[in-house]
């Protein structure tokens, strides 16, 4: 950005006045401009990293500081303009919203490359063993997402459940004349909560329900420990099955692996009850979309709220958008001010352990 | 007129008390119900009462008031020389001259309680929405031209953040007890202080300023009634208190709030956005300012929509009427202060 702006600075004094003598002291200055940057780059010793963009599709402009007392930037578009210029500096790539992709043809051009950090916990769109091959570790952020995607689950629900969307656009909508009672929810206190994934994330879920009077019911690969289901009043679920025929709100709250592909698809969302409400804070492919679309139309369930689809965002002839009983969020559940802070200064904590060659706090191994 | 002989047999048989309701449908009681009032008694609507009110008149011990309909206007009450009672849906009953309607020898009921948890839920499902922008998320997710996945839409943070409470009586106390899932840090201002038990349990600080309140709070949450002392108590003064940060949730009565400072507030930045579920009047005008505010949300009064929570309050209001026609203590009367 230095240079940029000494580039520009030296470009209008050329402009000014073009004479001869002012010509070289200008280029004197530029040799002199540039010898400076040189020397501050050696001096700041800052790494080079790689980023797709900053904005509306990348890193909000808010966050960029983080990165830059750290790091020098190189966004992805002024890259792929001179590959060969930045690239054998660049030990890290900062990944936001799945992007800058990890395919081969980028990583060949990065032969420095020595970390990419994901924002985000979920590495499910991560091929680790290949991008370990090429000598790159794969870290995440963990631990930090967590709270603000339980609210998210839980402002979901209560959205949901208490017509918050159709309340709010009858509420501005010109042609409203007045109050319709027919406008009617579900109850939220007292029901019978069904989290899907017991991990950090599906325990604050538990953690918040239980505030709402909430009978709580949990299915997990692994059975948590007696202490943390009495700390929140929660009963394990072997079989999934028992949970979804019981639960009034099925909150979904796993990684994405092979095994959680299509979790819940036609047989699961047919045990669940008419009167039940699907929530998604995972990754849209946990969810048969198709077979969702059939039960929300058929009435096999009353309504889902999604914070995740496949892909993001839908094709816009995709019949989850018009259907009266969805609620869809465009992937937010870590947009807060405070959390994705949070998660940029631990994605520069990581890849500053990798290129020092320190222990990485937040590897992701290949299993 | 057979018929007419045959059904006044039935009636007579049947011996239920007579009622009037504004309606069944959109703007009256939902139909689900009907069946809890028509177990105890005939029901009239206003609508054919009015058609002909010498023939029901005389005979209607108990008016059914849902959405402040039907009005208990001295025109009305005037044709209900047998009347004994209106019972309320719902706690709040600022809407009605409880002297003025006593002195025809009618009683005045609500639904305490009842309403408690349903509206409790509805703060904290107006608080989220707004706090994460689901409003907003929705209708981008939901609109033909989006293209891509906005990184720009930015909320803030409801864990760890510090709630004010405003009104810490039934539904107030609840508000706490849901928030405290959150983490939240909360602070509230009651005409009363709560118990050390009652703070201690849900880990509430009293404030006995509003003014800290609104000062430290992130979210302010209005749980008051409606009384002269309450209108227009959160007005310029309040919300310039308040951080640039908060958010304003009132789930009490449009009048609580001076909704002129509102609209201005939320216009100047003065505070970042508000959910409301009461505005004054009930709709809003349709070319209000409120509706077009990009950090507003309202919801048309339906704190206490769930089917669960309307069929109590129903049951509640059949059990106050009952109890007034048969000269019984009537549970949940209110007195004229």
């Amino acid at each position: 950005m230095q240079c940029l702006r000494q580039i520009r600075c030296v470009t209008k004094l050329r402009a000014a006045a073009p004479t001869s003598r002012l010509l070289k002291v200008t280029n004197l200055l530029r040799s002199v401009s540039t010898l400076q940057q040189k020397k501050q780059e050696m001096a700041d010793n800052k790494p080079w990293v790689l980023i797709s963009e900053i904005g509306d599709k990348g890193f909000h402009e808010d966050v960029v500081d983080i990165i830059n007392q750290h790091f020098h930037i190189v966004c992805l578009k002024e890259f792929l303009q001179n590959p060969a210029l930045h690239g054998p500096k660049i030990q890290g790539m900062f990944m936001w919203n799945f992007s800058p992709a990890a395919e081969p043809s980028l990583l060949s051009c990065l032969p420095s490359l020595k970390v990419i950090a994901n924002g985000g916990v979920g590495i499910d769109h991560l091929d680790v063993p290949y991008i370990n091959s090429f000598g790159v570790k794969v870290t995440n952020t963990p631990g930090v997402v967590s709270d603000a995607t339980a609210d998210m689950a839980m402002a979901l629900l209560l959205a949901s459940a208490r017509t918050v969307i159709e309340g709010h656009l009858i509420s501005v909508d010109s042609k409203t004349t007045h109050v319709p009672q027919s406008l009617m929810g579900v109850e939220v206190t007292g029901s019978t909560l069904g989290i899907i994934g017991m991990g950090h994330i599906g325990y604050k879920v538990a953690q918040r329900s239980k505030g709402f009077n909430m009978r709580i019911l949990y299915h997990n690969r692994n059975r948590r420990s007696v202490e943390d289901e009495q700390a929140v009043g929660a009963s394990y679920c072997e079989k999934l099955d028992d949970l979804l025929k019981e639960s009034d709100f099925v909150v979904v709250v796993v990684n994405l692996t092979p095994d959680t592909t299509g979790l819940i698809s036609h047989r699961e969302l047919s045990l669940m009850k008419p009167t039940g409400t699907l929530v998604n804070v995972s990754r849209g492919l946990v969810v048969d979309q198709d077979a969702l679309v059939k039960a929300l139309m058929s009435g096999t369930i009353r309504a889902a709220a999604l914070d995740v689809t496949h892909p993001e965002p839908l094709p816009r002839d995709h019949p989850l958008l018009t259907l009266p009983n969805v609620l869809i969020t465009p992937h937010i559940g870590t947009n807060t001010r405070g959390t994705i802070r949070k998660m940029v200064q631990m994605m520069v904590d990581n890849v500053l352990a990798a290129v020092k060659g320190l222990a990485v706090p937040n590897e992701v191994k290949a299993k």
